[in-house]
């Protein structure tokens, strides 16, 4: 089954209330999806700088990378553990002297990277998933959850959702696919790397090598549904942006809401119920085979 | 009887299941009309199971199944109905003010069901006698073996229209994306003309759109009966 959310904020006023916001949404769509929980939410850059999130199964594994990070002696590279995962920061320039350190433990994996996004996901209830990484308390521009009912591979973390293949990209899934072995085999030759053998990863990959090819969100939606074949409803983000897209048959349910402050998607109408002034949003489905995105405003 | 005499079922403070359990309790005689039901706030399986002859009105958007295997009563949603609105409903009227999410009147036996707005993918599937009268637009597969009743479109209808449909029959204002399997589009004759005239009224739609505007479908028959040109497709 599934559930998935999504908030793309317009007004700046909302940005501090993101977190909390996706937290309700999140917890709100535990009945659709109580084996695991992931979200990744996209603060404001910070100039010069990357962030990497990094997942271990073993917390220890962070104090020791932390010692090893500190030894490098540039007080502008820094990591804040939040539970199983941690947010790395750092200095353009410092990239390859990071690596090397990570290169030495083998024990942390990074699950995500960019400018301004972060990921989180982990087995458990979603609302407390969501508490456990303080995502009531997360502020940002946009951001995208999954809570996840497996049914046709196993309840782990790293088959939790969102799926990040690219730099601030990621995405979520509700429904399946039935050519993601094909479309993975091309995506290995063009040189892509895939850590699970889950069809969303591969949904996530496709936009991505989509978008390293010049495309934009709205032109790489549109391109998968061309490649793409199964069932799907996705929602994905980007550094600026948000996209939802479902298949033809549309069986995944989708409701979207908008008003001037902000866009939202659910897999239901009850996700958004508390959402400020949803009683005067447009609310709607998102029609099948139909691309919606929205950029944020330059 | 003077003024407005209705109870009000507050979502925020009783559960859903008090709600239909009361509703559930309810028999033909009875005194008690009109049901105003607050803050659904898009739960499932709203007004469920009714079989009495009074007023729900539901003020807000709803989930699945809102009205579902309905007898007699009028239940009217304030906002949009998630999939499967009035499922299976047996007799009564459902209105919608706003839109309708897929399988709308799924297999409904009989009653109306009105949506002021649009309805999704699959309105209309498997009917077996019911009418439903959209004023929006419709989307994919709409109608897809429909047995019986009558499905009216103001709009646009989505494409495999009617697909194996059996002797349900289809009215569309607007323009069709495609015709599913075994559905054609038939001549409109005075008695088509005469029969969706009564079935307006029946929504209480007199005078809003002229019948005359409107293309029938129905089935062509030819899935009815096994034909030896398709023993290979087997």
């Amino acid at each position: 089954m599934c559930g998935i959310v999504g908030l793309f904020l317009k007004d700046r006023s909302l940005q501090p209330a993101l977190g909390g916001h996706l937290a309700r949404m999140l917890g709100v769509l535990s009945d659709r999806g109580p084996d695991s929980a992931g979200f990744a939410v996209y603060a404001a850059p910070q100039p010069g700088m990357t962030k990497l999130t990094l997942r271990a199964t073993d917390r220890r594994a962070f104090f020791h990378l932390g010692n090893a990070l500190d030894a490098l002696g540039n007080d502008r590279v820094s990591l804040h553990p939040r539970a199983t995962h941690a947010v790395l920061t750092m200095p353009d320039g410092s990239e390859a002297e990071v690596q090397d350190v990570l290169a030495a433990h083998p024990d942390v994996e990074i699950v995500g990277q960019g400018a301004r996004m972060e990921l989180y996901k982990e087995v458990g209830r979603p609302e407390r998933v969501a508490e456990r990484f303080d995502l009531p308390f997360m502020a940002g521009t946009h951001g995208i959850g999954h809570t996840r009912m497996a049914t046709e591979s196993a309840v782990t973390t790293a088959g939790a959702h969102p799926f990040s293949t690219g730099p601030d990209q990621c995405l979520v899934h509700n429904g399946s696919l039935s050519n993601h072995n094909a479309i993975r085999r091309m995506l290995v030759r063009e040189g892509q790397h895939f850590a699970t053998d889950n069809d969303s990863e591969v949904a996530a990959g496709y936009l991505t090598w989509r978008m390293a090819q010049g495309a934009s969100l709205g032109q790489a939606l549109e391109a998968a549904l061309a490649d793409l074949d199964g069932f799907f409803t996705f929602v994905v983000g980007t550094g600026t942006g948000f996209g939802v897209l479902r298949d033809p048959i549309a069986c995944k349910p989708a409701v979207m809401a908008e008003t001037d402050r902000y866009v939202a998607f659910g897999s239901e109408y009850r996700a958004l119920v508390d959402l400020p002034g949803i009683e005067d949003a447009h609310v709607f489905e998102p029609e099948p085979a139909r691309v919606y995105f929205w950029e944020e405003a330059a | 009887m003077s003024g407005e005499v209705f109870e009000t079922i507050d979502l925020s403070s009783r559960a859903l299941r008090d709600l239909n359990a009361a509703l559930h309790a309810l028999r033909s005689g009875t005194n008690r009309r009109d049901f105003r039901v607050l803050n659904p706030r898009g739960q499932h399986a709203v007004a469920v199971g009714v079989d009495a002859p009074v007023g729900i009105t539901v003020a807000g958007h709803v989930g699945y199944y809102c009205a579902g295997h309905n007898k007699q009563a009028r239940i009217t949603i304030e906002g949009n109905a998630g999939p499967g609105v009035a499922e299976n409903m047996m007799s009564g009227f459902v209105h919608v003010l706003g839109d309708a999410s897929q399988s709308a009147g799924a297999s409904a036996h009989g009653g109306m069901l009105l949506i002021e707005g649009n309805a999704g993918a699959r309105c209309g599937i498997s009917l077996k006698g019911a009418d439903i009268v959209v004023k929006g637009s419709i989307g994919h597969m709409s109608a897809f073996m429909a047995q019986a009743g009558t499905l009216i479109v103001f709009g646009d209808a989505g494409d495999a229209l009617g697909d194996s449909l059996y002797e349900a029959r289809l009215f569309v204002r607007g323009k069709v994306a495609s015709l599913g399997a075994d559905c054609i589009e038939k001549p409109m004759r005075d008695e088509h003309v005469a029969l969706l005239g009564e079935k307006l009224a029946l929504a209480g739609l007199v005078g809003q759109v002229d019948p005359k505007e409107f293309r029938r479908y129905g089935s062509a028959r030819k899935l009815y009966n096994f034909h030896p040109d398709n023993a290979l497709a087997y």
